[in-house]
């Protein structure tokens, strides 16, 4: 099938210039948007894998003891038990400094003075995140102390992490929605072109043009335009990114650095104006061959 | 002389009004040449549009090259139309095309090489007189000009037939007379030759040629030249 190549002379039956008509700035615009929100689905895809990858195997163990000794004694007797466990990667108490320093935003800096009664904490990461592992985890500890408690960090953030995940398939639905609208401007600009070279068409069949050859001079223009207006929007929705990216690696903010592209994101939205005019190139023809058979 | 074109009892009837070509029932043979008369509404064209498969009929049977047209897939045609030069009465010239690229559009069509092309199209148009109007465009050549590359492009493909709708209308006597003897060159190589006119000198010009003549959509035939098979005047 020849989608894009075609002669000089097959070139000239069609009377307009390059980007003549409001479709590839349509489609500029389409593509500008299309290349924003799949840039935004992938780093929310990559923050949320990330995410998961960071917090899926971690667990926080809290022993609220009033009585120090006996507080530092269950802290101990825990920790030995959990090392004695092949599920475990890493046992890591939380010092008491570390302690002080996430309290200070709501205690101040004599809280560690006070006489309050502050569990102790510790952090613990798995080498598997199975509900099997976690489970091992508790019963070690209860074997421990009654009154421990076992938190598993992913629970907390299955909200933050269900919520990237929505916001990743919206961004897919919306370049779904835009490579639809931008099916229907092309099939819309195809009728177009159709009508106003109705006269050429008519004297093309009659001297023994194919449906093909005729579909074949509207895609390949339809096509070029898809692709230069499709380019623009890229060079722009770039332009954008970069923009956003650098604010973002200004905040310095864990969760949002994660929010990155890699190399295979970058490739496939460099891609898109390909697709774009891959799917601007079907439509004409499909609209074309169409619209041909209801004509003698 | 095989027969190229049959129509059996073809009516054509647009839309829902009287029929336009009623009982049409006529053979022509391979090289012939023949006049089709008639005055204006008759249906000399809608009878061309049929010979040149712009159009089906409302009823009957049409064949062309031994094949059924009435029932042809529309994705056959362009084969067949290929095989039909076609001289329109307006002309039809692409206006944005030059006189080279209107001529060369059957070729190109037809998947000619470039190289045959410019041969090809040059000769022909050095042949119809317009060499050194090889570039214009129709809006810059006069009527008889574009008529006449009308004719080249409808003849540069060697076409088993060629439909003329009213071909000298626009030129005066003078090339009416040399594009009769095209006309007449190509029906010596073999090629069908149906012309539409209402010069009735031209009729004297080719003295082989049959003459078609319609009156209200119907087709006169005293002699009986055109009917199946042919019956020649004079004929036992």
């Amino acid at each position: 099938m020849r989608l894009f190549r075609s002669s000089p002379a097959e070139r000239r039956l069609l009377l307009e210039g390059r980007l003549a008509g409001p479709m590839p700035w349509v489609i500029a615009i389409m593509m500008f948007l299309t290349a924003l929100a799949a840039a935004s689905g992938l780093a929310l895809g990559s923050a949320a894998r990330s995410l998961g990858e960071d917090l899926a195997g971690r667990l926080t163990i809290q022993l609220p003891e009033a009585n120090p000794v006996t507080r530092e004694a269950g802290k101990q007797a825990i920790i030995s038990e959990l090392r004695r466990l092949g599920v475990i990667e890493k046992v890591e108490p939380v010092s008491d400094d570390q302690l002080a320093a996430l309290l200070e935003p709501w205690l101040g800096d004599q809280g560690n003075e006070a006489d309050l009664p502050i569990p102790a904490l510790i952090d613990v990461t798995l080498r598997r995140a199975t509900p099997a592992d976690i489970a091992e985890v508790r019963k070690a500890v209860g074997s421990v102390s009654q009154t421990a408690r076992v938190d598993a960090h992913a629970r907390w953030l299955a909200p933050l992490e269900s919520l990237l995940q929505s916001l990743r398939w919206l961004a897919a639905a919306l370049v779904l929605l835009m490579a639809a609208a931008t099916a229907t401007i092309v099939v819309l600009a195809a009728r177009g072109a159709l009508n106003t070279h109705r006269p050429v068409i008519e004297v093309m069949h009659l001297l023994g043009a194919t449906d093909q050859q005729v579909a074949a001079l509207f895609q390949r223009r339809i096509a070029l335009d898809a692709l230069l207006g499709g380019l623009a929007g890229l060079a722009i929705a770039l332009s954008v990114l970069a923009l956003v990216g650098s604010r973002m690696s200004g905040i310095g903010s864990e969760l949002l650095g994660s929010a990155s592209l890699g190399l295979s994101d970058w490739a496939l939205i460099l891609c898109l104006p390909l697709f774009g005019a891959l799917l601007a190139t079907v439509a004409a023809r499909l609209t074309i061959l169409f619209a041909l058979r209801n004509t003698l | 002389m095989a027969t190229i074109v049959k129509f059996e009892n073809v009516g054509l009837r647009y839309g829902i009004g009287a029929e336009t070509l009623s009982d049409l029932s006529f053979s022509l043979e391979r090289g012939g040449f023949y006049f089709l008369t008639g005055a204006s509404g008759a249906g000399k064209t809608s009878l061309l549009r049929l010979l040149f498969l712009a159009q089906r009929p409302s009823r009957g049977l049409i064949r062309l090259f031994g094949e059924d047209m009435v029932t042809l897939p529309r994705d056959r045609l362009p084969l067949f139309r290929r095989r039909i030069g076609v001289v329109f009465q307006d002309f039809r010239l692409i206006p944005h095309l030059s006189a080279f690229d209107n001529v060369a559009l059957p070729l190109r069509v037809a998947g000619t090489s470039e190289r045959d092309i410019e041969r090809a199209v040059s000769e022909m148009l050095a042949w119809v007189g317009l060499a050194d109007r090889i570039s214009a465009r129709p809006a810059t050549l006069s009527g008889g000009e574009q008529q006449r590359v009308a004719i080249a492009r409808a003849v540069i493909g060697r076409p088993d037939i060629l439909v003329a709708d009213e071909p000298t209308g626009n030129v005066d006597p003078d090339m009416a007379a040399r594009l009769l003897y095209l006309f007449d060159a190509l029906n010596k190589l073999g090629t069908t030759i149906v012309v539409a006119t209402h010069d009735v000198h031209l009729l004297s010009r080719v003295g082989a040629a049959t003459i078609m003549h319609l009156d209200s959509g119907r087709l006169q035939d005293p002699t009986g030249a055109l009917r199946y098979p042919p019956q020649r005047e004079g004929a036992a």
